[in-house]
């Protein structure tokens, strides 16, 4: 139960079953689930809300399930042992499991985050105690090292290589940072693993701690992730009350402690030399590197900043040794990886594939396809610093290299499935009116530059692009990748040069013919109602967010084009195929 | 104002604060920026004020002006904004009747936001009233939502 369960009526379902469990006296134990919906961490988030009942060691999943449902549920299957078949999940739910290797999310979903007890159970903190007990920073390097972990928030660099540096670097002073920013809309993995597994995160950073010398850390996290701050702050008191973070952890001399800091809501500080400036309570600008922060970080001192992904898959490293994890994956990219897959898909949710896994085996196998029955026309990835993948390379790899030679990332892992009513251009836009906005005004190129490149696709997109704004388009794309300060801006028109590079007929579509094939970009299109089909059902005046619709029950409606805003709900909303577009 | 800010001044010195956080501190105790309370601190610190406002208007969680009873957040992300999150916007402009480059009510009754991305991509289009998320909002829904608030209004 997280951010999500809780909005599809999580807790109120779990106050059903403790309530009809108490009236009936039943001994059960009613595990909370974590993370985003009740399943979140165990992924298949649009089946909210997800229950597992455990009667005689056999575990039955219900989905969709509602507070009113509970009290059958208790009747018929736990007092009576017949499971209500028609609620139970269905076949897709298990194919959804089924290509996946959870690592970083085995324990997302089967632990209660909020009970230290249940992490240690599964063996949590095993991994720190085995590190503090019996091997020094340098082996413990070593394992990262060999695991060949490269970083989750999107760069990707080894892991292992940056905590020895940082161990190298003789300092009074070092620090490790927990980056819980996690910017890129369409990614959630962070926030469901915080709120799913905070310990494992905790362990990880503790761990890194040891093997690179800092004593202080920071969790630098979203203010908008409220359920995952509060988590996160109760995992932390339940590990120093156990003796796992603070003055001589498990009785040895090892100081170390975190503390949580709040950020303040800018995309940019996701970088980390701006992070850093965040963290000192300074506008979140980006600096030049080098020098690095592993080198001169917070305040000056040697710094080690992993994403939350990367430090909760140290503990299961450690446990389970190098090997283990550098067997998932490809050569370079070892592993898996946790993708959060949403848009037009049926199965949307939180998804961990090994690296390599092929883009099509995600999209069909794992997400069940496309819904609605549209076609597929694109896959987004990596946010508003990725690209747009489309349906011709679906049998590419998903890992670090891969995805890079097609002009997109890995990213942080977002995955949002477009079909064939969205229109590229209209999303190059959204990312640039994103990249714009979010821009923090230091360097010129980045400023500047995406500013004129959303003038451009504004334009473009208002049907009154001009010959040469593709080219125009690319030139400067090109020119503010390559004289951008930080990431923010060079990878802010990759959006723009992907979407160019795979769907210039739309482009041409929209500066030449003044027509926007998806039929999205409202000034190259108008709404009308189709008299024929027209049943005067009233669903499209409804709907209508403008009042742009009227007609009586029953008779012809009507759409008034200087009131329609042009959205397109009654389009969709309309069963009779009535609303004609064009 | 003058004891909560003085409490705010307590805390930042026992937590080796920093200007975002008194700044947070702030905003939680008015719901957004005084401009008296940063010249306050300003005095108070040492530091010039410029630096607050500086800070203040660098990051989107601050806010300088007041702000409604009633908040209503859409989020912007790309699964929210594929799934027309765009148009709960221009509904709920209409059904506030609130003018281009508006957010907030004139009875001040109801803000406007946006968020970038609340990670709950799942359930898009996500609109969080008044710390609630709500998932899978048609504007049907959402109107209903809205006018459920303000009909509390006219109870009271």
């Amino acid at each position: 139960m997280g951010t999500g369960g809780i909005a599809a009526g999580g807790s109120e379902v779990m106050d059903a079953f403790k309530k009809h469990l108490g009236k009936k006296g039943i001994k059960a134990v009613i595990k909370k689930h974590c993370s985003i919906h009740r399943v979140g961490c165990r992924g298949l988030c649009a089946k909210d809300v997800l229950v597992d009942i455990i009667l005689n060691n056999v575990k039955t999943t219900y989905q969709f399930i509602k507070a009113y449902m509970v009290e059958r549920i208790i009747d018929e299957h736990i007092v009576n042992g017949n499971p209500v078949q028609e609620w139970m999940v269905s076949e897709d739910y298990h194919q959804f499991h089924h290509k996946q290797i959870k690592v970083v999310l085995s324990d997302c979903g089967a632990i209660d985050p909020e009970d230290i007890a249940s992490y240690i159970n599964v063996g949590g903190y095993d991994a720190l105690k085995q590190v503090i007990y019996t091997m020094t920073p340098e082996n413990t390097v070593e394992i990262i090292k060999n695991s060949g972990l490269r970083g989750r928030g999107g760069a990707g660099f080894p892991t292992g290589l940056k905590w020895d540096i940082c161990r190298k670097e003789t300092a009074s002073q070092k620090y490790i940072i927990c980056n819980a920013d996690e910017g890129d809309p369409g990614a959630f993995m962070d926030r469901s693993v915080i709120e799913g597994n905070p310990h494992a995160v905790i362990e990880g950073m503790t761990i890194g701690a040891y093997s690179t010398g800092a004593d202080k850390g920071y969790v630098y996290i979203r203010a908008e992730y409220p359920l995952a701050v509060e988590r996160l702050k109760k995992a932390l008191k339940h590990a120093r009350q156990s003796g796992f973070l603070g003055k001589n952890i498990l009785d040895r001399n090892f100081d170390f402690d975190i503390k949580i800091k709040l950020g303040a809501g800018a995309f940019v500080c996701g970088e980390e030399t701006a992070l850093i400036a965040s963290i000192e309570g300074q506008r979140g600008m980006p600096r030049a590197k080098p020098p690095f922060p592993v080198y001169k970080g917070l305040w000056g001192k040697p710094t080690v900043i992993n994403n939350v992904e990367t430090l909760a898959n140290v503990p299961y490293i450690i446990r389970n040794g190098a090997e283990w994890y550098s067997s998932f994956g490809t050569e370079k990219s070892k592993g898996t990886k946790v993708f959060a897959l949403t848009g037009k898909i049926k199965n949307s949710g939180l998804i961990e594939v090994p690296m390599g896994i092929p883009l099509r085996e995600i999209i069909y196998d794992i997400g069940g396809g496309i819904e609605n029955k549209k076609a597929f026309k694109a896959v987004q990835t990596g946010g508003p610093s990725g690209g747009c993948i489309p349906a011709g390379l679906l049998d590419i790899k998903v890992d670090f290299e891969s995805l890079a030679s097609v002009g997109s990332i890995v990213g942080s892992g977002g995955m949002v499935v477009l079909d064939e009513s969205d229109c590229m251009v209209n999303i190059a836009k959204f990312f640039l009116q994103f990249t714009q906005a979010e821009s923090c005004g230091k360097c010129i190129p980045c400023r500047v530059g995406t500013k004129r490149l959303l003038e451009i696709l504004e334009r473009i997109t208002a049907g009154r692009g001009r010959e040469g704004d593709i080219k125009l388009l690319e030139d400067l794309a090109n020119d503010v990748k390559a004289t951008s300060l930080c990431g923010l801006g060079q990878t802010a028109p990759n959006p723009v040069l992907s979407t160019i590079r795979y769907f210039r007929d739309e482009y041409d579509a929209h500066i030449t013919k003044k027509k926007c094939p998806a039929g999205v970009c409202k000034d190259l299109l108008s709404y009308m109602i189709l008299e024929e089909f027209c049943k005067g059902c009233g669903m499209c005046r409804r709907v209508c967010p403008a009042g742009a619709i009227s007609g009586e029950k029953k008779e012809v409606h009507r759409i008034d084009p200087e009131l329609c805003v042009k959205c397109g709900a009654c389009f969709e909303a309309c069963k009779f195929k009535a609303i004609g577009k064009g | 104002m003058e004891n909560a800010l003085e409490k705010i001044y307590t805390e930042y010195r026992k937590n080796e604060g920093n200007i975002i956080s008194i700044l947070q501190d702030i905003q939680n105790e008015f719901g957004y920026i005084p401009e008296d309370a940063v010249y306050w601190f300003s005095k108070k610190l040492d530091v010039p004020a410029s630096r607050f406002f500086g800070i203040s208007t660098f990051y989107a969680q601050f806010h300088l002006v007041p702000r409604g009873k009633n908040i209503v957040t859409t989020c912007c992300g790309t699964a929210c904004h594929v799934k027309g999150s765009e148009r709960l916007i221009t509904g709920l402009m209409r059904e506030l009747d609130l003018p281009e480059g508006e957010n907030t009510t004139s009875d001040r009754e109801f803000t406007m936001e946006k968020v970038n991305c609340v990670g709950a991509c799942s359930i898009a289009p996500v609109v969080i009233i008044n710390n609630k998320v709500h998932g899978k909002v048609t504007a049907d829904s959402l109107m209903k939502e809205i006018r459920k608030l303000k009909d509390e209004k006219v109870e009271k």
